[in-house]
């Protein structure tokens, strides 16, 4: 590696900027936004840093649509700009965008979510001043920024090294937001810590495993693994060690079983709009990793590694669904219930087709927005101390408020993938792609999942519409016209997936092509 | 079609009324529309080439839905699902004028209303899907208003029979639906005119007739899997037992005969004695248990597991004869149950018991009702010349007709089991109408009937006599697709 490739870096690798230029975009902008936290008074940092956050990712979306079709490898094999990289890419930033509205509505509690000084001890008399007081920090714009831009990036990388990378821009971001919830600090510094820790974790995994990969491929684009899987003269089990620990890795941050512990914890401590992020875009970032390592890299060792992720995939629907059914905070569930819905992709990205792949990118966008949705709606349902997240607080919330608890219900029954709504369309098209790849164990154990997973969210139904309210029953804030819009744009979306799918099917359907 | 949309519309209309009694008056304006838009079907239908395809609709509407999942918006009738279709408008139009009448606790009247219209919807769609893929999206479109009505409306043990349901029906759904893709996925198409009559591997039918004749029991519900059946029953509202027992079993013996039978006729073949097996013990089991049975709407609940095994047996013996019984078994059993738990509905409301211990001498204190309610209990015990009789007389004649020792007992065991029915719904009848009048009886609030009850019951009655009379109602109809339906087995 050392002399070729050194002679190589003399050339300056050639960069198509506008195929680039969603990512460039907003780590630009990401910039631009520290210098805003420098820079402007204290007071007029939220509306610039909200406006600037909104602009760029909608200049990141236009360049986004104006590349639709590209299909190269740019920046010297790091980058493919291909479909399901531009389907990724828009697809975390209109979901992003969602839940930036989440993340800056101001109307709920003063000052926003988060707090205004994250390295106050927490419980001190400076955090409880702080706590009911205090405007709550902007930085948490160039976070997000960056972390969206990261996701882009893990989307579209084409060698492990970019791919590295990218895990660490979108995540570490991702480690310091948990930490900044304004209510329960505690639960947060821990989720945050907890998040960290288990990342570093899973990232040492990754970095080993790329160097293991490195050692039987003798390169780092997949391209080049892909040439190597068949013909590399070194020993197999390098091979086979590498892909496990590079897949650790991958399947760590899109929460599947036995990588998942720290979802319901880190979904719980953090602050609710920076959950909604997680669940919608880290998972379509995750899984647009997974896809293009599984799809472009090791496509020949499917073989070997499609039963392991197959009892992954199983486990994981397994997982998810019954300890669901154990959860007492509504956070929690809907933390089980997105690892059972990660378990589902799996059984779509498994079937290592163009159906599959095409299903796959499919049911990430219509969880994405029935997940920004749902969490939208826990940062409505809130007393004096902040969101009232355990589930018998919410019994009686049919009689209180019926808009948000229909609207939640609705949810639910996506989730659980009733028909006519998006749950339905996607599972159904995950499932059919599975069997027609003869997978249909996967498929047995999805279905079974499912209908195992459907008790706890008719258990949150019943709870909601069958029981008297009580005096704890909090009541539901008249949300602000942001979250207002973030819930709308998310239901509307479940509802339009469920009916008219089609549009969307046709985008996955020609997207699913990747660039080698 | 317009059949699907009147009733969404009203439904809609209903629950989103702020006034509740015109909520009420909507929903049962657009359920009457349904019900008539229902009646002129059979025109233009038309005559059947033995050449063609096995199932043909006499009309149809067929749009492409989400053509790259190959879903299609494909709705049809036939002779087959007339009738079901018919008493599906009927019963849904009496249950919303009942409830203009009375609404059960705890009120919020335009929403049941409402629930009951989305129930309609997913029914006559069950009824009229030509599409598998549609057909399960309509089988689950039942199940939660369903749920909502037994757990919003119902008893005071509502939450565990609710519970119950649910948890079955999905456990019936999921298999279902596995069954269906496992079809979709070996023939390569979810449309039923294509594929009945297609013969798929034996491996493929073996394996979906299993799978589906399991979901489609859960539903009818065939013993042993009828344990949601009696706490559903008894713990629903009186409109929910009317269309939870007239109708929505239907789904099950429906989706057997239709999609089981004609999807995987090899297998049905196959199959077809340990299915008239478990049928012929529902019989027994449902009439010893209706013996033991101390509480009206219980007894009425467990008499339907009964009747339903005598459909299963029709369906089973693969006969024209027994798919002629299942038909009219189907329309009969919708009619006689619809009206006996109206009829133990009011005894309910009235007494507020429903303990056979506790009543007694209705006869004395309310004749009317005691008179229906011996009517409806004479038709339910299948005497000659009423509804009952067609359905369980065709099962026995089919049984006995398919021959071999095996069914000849079956034949047996199943007029057995008629004579089990005789002496529990007289003993029903002893119990309650007859006797002494005991003091919950004598406290009657309102022995008379109303004007209500009268034009919601009255069709009912009508018709259980004019179909004893006449059981070509629903044969004529029905021969056509039967014989084209018996001609996919017995190829």
């Amino acid at each position: 590696m050392t002399t070729d490739i050194a002679a190589e870096t003399l050339k300056l690798p050639s960069l198509d900027y506008a195929a680039l230029a969603p990512m460039l975009i907003l780590f630009g902008v990401g910039c631009v936004g520290v210098l805003v936290e420098a820079i402007a008074p204290k007071k007029a940092r939220f509306p610039v840093q909200l406006v600037l956050a909104v602009l760029g990712i909608a200049a990141s979306l236009t360049a986004i649509v104006l590349a639709a079709g590209t299909e190269k490898v740019t920046a010297a094999g790091a980058v493919a700009v291909d479909g399901p990289g531009l389907f990724l890419q828009g697809s975390i930033a209109v979901l992003g965008l969602v839940a930036l509205l989440l993340i800056s509505e101001r109307s709920l509690e003063r000052g926003g979510a988060f707090v205004a000084q994250a390295a106050v001890t927490a419980n001190s008399e400076a955090d409880r001043d702080q706590a009911t007081r205090g405007s709550g920090a902007t930085e948490v714009y160039p976070l997000i920024i960056f972390s969206l831009g990261g996701m882009m990036l893990f989307a579209a990388a084409n060698d492990l090294l970019t791919m590295f990378v990218a895990l660490e821009v979108f995540s570490l971001p991702l480690y310091l937001l948990c930490a900044m919830a304004r209510r329960r600090r505690l639960l947060s510094q821990e989720a945050a810590l907890k998040y960290f820790l288990l990342g570093a974790f899973a990232s040492a995994f990754f970095l080993f495993g790329i160097a293991l990969v490195y050692g039987y491929a003798g390169r780092v684009d997949f391209a080049g693994i892909h040439a190597a899987v068949l013909d590399s003269p070194n020993d197999i089990a390098l091979l086979y060690i590498g892909l496990a620990m590079v897949a650790i890795g991958l399947l760590f941050k899109a929460a599947l079983a036995p990588f998942h512990v720290w979802t319901p914890d880190v979904y719980q401590g953090a602050p609710t709009p920076v959950t909604a992020l997680m669940a919608a875009c880290t998972k379509v970032a995750a899984f647009g990793g997974l896809l293009r390592v599984l799809y472009v890299a090791f496509e020949r060792s499917q073989w070997d590694y499609r039963p392991v992720l197959g009892a992954i995939a199983v486990l994981t629907m397994l997982v998810g669904a019954v300890l669901a059914v154990t959860q007492t905070d509504i956070k929690r569930l809907l933390a089980y219930s997105s690892i059972a819905n990660a378990g589902y992709v799996l059984v779509g990205v498994l079937a290592i087709s163009k159906a599959g792949l095409a299903s796959s990118l499919f049911y990430l966008v219509a969880y994405g927005f029935s997940v920004l949705a749902a969490f939208g709606i826990v940062t409505l349902v809130r007393d004096a101390d902040g969101e009232a997240t355990h589930l018998s607080r919410w019994a009686g919330l049919g009689r209180r408020s019926p808009l948000y608890a229909t609207l939640f219900t609705f949810l639910l029954l996506a989730f659980a993938g009733i028909p006519l709504t998006s749950g339905f369309t996607a599972k159904f098209g995950v499932f059919a792609a599975a069997i027609e790849a003869d997978q249909t164990w996967l498929v047995i154990a999805g279905v079974i999942t499912s209908a195992i997973i459907a008790f706890p969210y008719l258990r949150v139904v019943v709870m909601m519409w069958l029981s008297e309210p009580g005096e704890s029953t909090p009541a539901v804030s008249l949300p602000g016209a942001l979250t207002a819009a973030a819930v709308t744009i998310g239901a509307a979306a479940t509802l339009l997936l469920g009916i008219v799918p089609q549009p969307l099917l046709d985008m996955t359907e020609n997207a699913a092509h990747f660039v080698r | 079609m317009v059949l699907l949309v009147v009733p969404a519309v009203g439904a809609v209309t209903a629950a989103l009324v702020r006034h509740d009694l015109a909520g009420r008056i909507a929903g049962t304006v657009a359920a009457a529309v349904a019900f008539l838009a229902t009646l002129p079907l059979p025109i233009g239908r038309g005559t059947r080439v033995d050449t063609g395809p096995a199932l043909v609709p006499w009309h149809q509407v067929d749009v492409a839905w989400v053509p790259s999942l190959d879903l299609r918006f494909h709705l049809g009738v036939d002779g087959i699902s007339y009738p079901l279709v018919v008493l599906t408008a009927l019963l849904t139009l009496l249950c919303c004028g009942y409830t203009l009448w009375r609404v059960p606790d705890p009120g919020r009247g335009r929403l049941l209303v409402a629930l009951l219209l989305i129930i309609e919807v997913g029914i006559l769609g069950v009824f009229l899907a030509l599409d598998l893929i549609l057909f399960f999206v309509f089988f689950e479109l039942v199940l939660l208003p369903m749920y909502a009505v037994i757990a919003g409306w119902g008893g005071p043990g509502r939450r565990r029979a609710a519970r119950m349901f649910v948890l079955y029906t999905l456990l019936g759904s999921v298999l279902l639906l596995v069954g269906l893709v496992t079809v979709v996925g070996a023939a390569g198409t979810a449309d039923l005119v294509q594929l009945t009559g297609t013969r798929l591997g034996t491996g493929t039918q073996y394996a979906a007739f299993v799978l589906l004749a399991i979901g489609f029991a859960v539903k009818s519900p065939l013993w042993p899997l009828h344990t949601w059946l009696p706490d559903a029953h008894t713990e629903a509202p009186t409109v929910g037992s009317v269309i939870l027992a007239g109708v929505l079993l239907k789904m099950g013996t429906y989706g057997l005969l239709r999609v089981a039978v004609g999807v995987a006729p090899d297998a049905a073949q196959g199959a077809a004695p340990v299915l008239g097996g478990f049928a012929a013990a529902a019989i027994i089991v449902g009439g010893l248990v209706c013996l033991a049975q101390n509480e009206v709407k219980r007894l009425i609940a467990y008499s339907s597991v009964g009747h339903m095994g005598f459909v299963l047996l029709g369906i089973a013996t693969l006969q024209p004869v027994g798919f002629q019984a299942a038909l009219v078994g189907n329309v009969a059993h919708g009619l006689i149950t619809g009206l006996l738990f109206f009829l133990a509905g009011a005894v309910k409301d009235r007494a507020h018991t429903g303990e056979l211990a506790k009543l007694g001498g209705l006869r004395e204190t309310a004749p009317g009702l005691s008179g229906l309610l011996g009517f409806a209990a004479v038709a339910s015990l299948g005497l000659p010349g009423l509804a009952g009789f067609w359905g369980e007389a065709f099962a026995i004649v089919a049984a006995l007709r398919t021959g071999g020792a095996y069914w000849n007992v079956l034949g047996v065991v199943a007029a057995f089991g008629a004579a089990l029915a005789a002496a529990y719904l007289l003993r029903l009848l002893r119990r309650t109408t007859h006797g002494p009048a005991s003091p919950a009886v004598l406290a009657l609030d309102g022995p008379r009937l109303s004007a209500a009850e009268l034009v919601a019951w009255a069709p009912l009655v009508l018709l259980i006599v004019a179909l004893g009379l006449l059981p070509a109602l629903v044969l004529g109809p029905g021969a056509a697709a039967v014989d084209a339906l018996h001609g996919v087995v017995g190829r």
